[in-house]
């Protein structure tokens, strides 16, 4: 029987496994062992060991998680990633909906060509804005659809909120290193895409920058 | 004979959609036409004028293309009006439910000017 509780080979056994993955051995993962090994009376059994044995590869499968999780700077995801994806998307719905209505006020001026024309050319114009039309419906089509897209980021970044307040360390979650920036400006990081209107110069803008070289 | 001089009342959030009704509706001879951007704004308008034509969209707020849709049919003045729903909304579920709240006909989009003649003209011709 086994009347003492076997605490010198569990410290050493958790020495082990520190010193095997430093800095993250859960304290959680030891005090569930100790839990386990408190509740036990009488000789640890084959299958005990086994049982131990999980535990302890939980724990590391834990720890993994932890570390990859850190790495992918998840709070980057809610911080940064979906509020410029929201803000993207809500531009191409602003942007798309300008260039439709364009399209539209050049249509109604060709209908109104139209009207004061007669015969088959009166019938062409009606034919061709009649299909332009129709095609420019595709801006409240794809309006519903990023809106659709938007929910869904929002759902995901409640999600990735959700695992950061699981893992509970914040600063642990924050502790990946950001990339350098690079001081050698290369043709790659120049490339990206259209600016917001927030963010972006405008053509005058642009003028003044280019004069004040000259 | 279909009275192209009645008034249209055409309901949808999205102001480029309405612009793109009119249009149609106007190549087809409904000059007379009105617009609102949801469905309280809409029942306002049918409360207060004289629509032979309701074209709206569904997904609208804060009152819906079906909450409107149910309005007008339990109102005894408007619950004779023709009543089309031009919807993204594609599912059975939402065309049976429609039905069941006595939407007259239902345009599923994107759709073409010549759908939107067939139906109006079928549920002008029932009226």
């Amino acid at each position: 029987m086994l009347d003492t509780l076997p605490t010198d080979p569990l410290t050493t056994r958790l020495a082990e496994i520190r010193a095997r993955y430093p800095a993250s051995v859960p304290e959680m993962v030891a005090e569930v062992v100790r839990s386990v090994l408190t509740s036990m009376h009488g000789d640890l059994v084959s299958g005990e060991v086994s049982l131990l044995s999980e535990v302890e590869a939980l724990g590391r499968t834990i720890s993994n998680a932890k570390a990859e999780i850190a790495a992918l700077r998840v709070d980057d995801i809610t911080v940064s990633h979906i509020p410029f994806a929201t803000d993207e998307l809500d531009a191409i719905v602003a942007h798309t909906a300008s260039a439709t209505n364009a399209i539209l006020a050049c249509c109604e001026t060709l209908d109104e060509v139209g009207a004061a024309a007669s015969g088959e050319m009166a019938a062409k114009l009606t034919d061709v804005t009649t299909r332009i039309y129709e095609a420019c419906s595709f801006q409240d089509i794809t309006g519903q659809r990023i809106t659709k897209v938007v929910a869904t980021l929002k759902t995901i970044e409640e999600k990735v909120a959700s695992i950061i307040a699981a893992f509970g360390d914040r600063s642990e979650m924050t502790a990946a290193p950001l990339p350098v920036a690079s001081s050698v400006v290369t043709e790659a990081s120049l490339l990206n895409g259209p600016q917001l209107p927030t963010a972006a110069m405008d053509q005058s803008e642009i003028d003044r920058l280019l004069a004040s070289f000259d | 004979m279909i009275d192209k001089s009645m008034n249209v009342l055409i309901v949808d959030d999205y102001k480029t959609m309405l612009r793109i009704i009119r249009n149609l509706l106007k190549q087809i001879e409904f000059n007379n036409v009105e617009e609102a951007s949801d469905g309280g704004e809409a029942l306002a308008k049918l409360r207060g004028g004289n629509f032979g034509l309701v074209i709206s969209d569904w997904n609208m707020a804060p009152m819906t293309g079906m909450q409107l849709l149910q309005e007008v049919r339990a109102d005894a003045k408007l619950k004779r009006t023709p009543f089309i729903m031009i919807t993204a909304e594609s599912k059975t579920e939402n065309v049976v439910a429609a039905k069941q709240a006595g939407v007259s006909n239902y345009i599923v989009k994107p759709f073409n000017a010549e759908t939107l003649r067939e139906k109006i003209e079928k549920v002008l011709g029932n009226a």
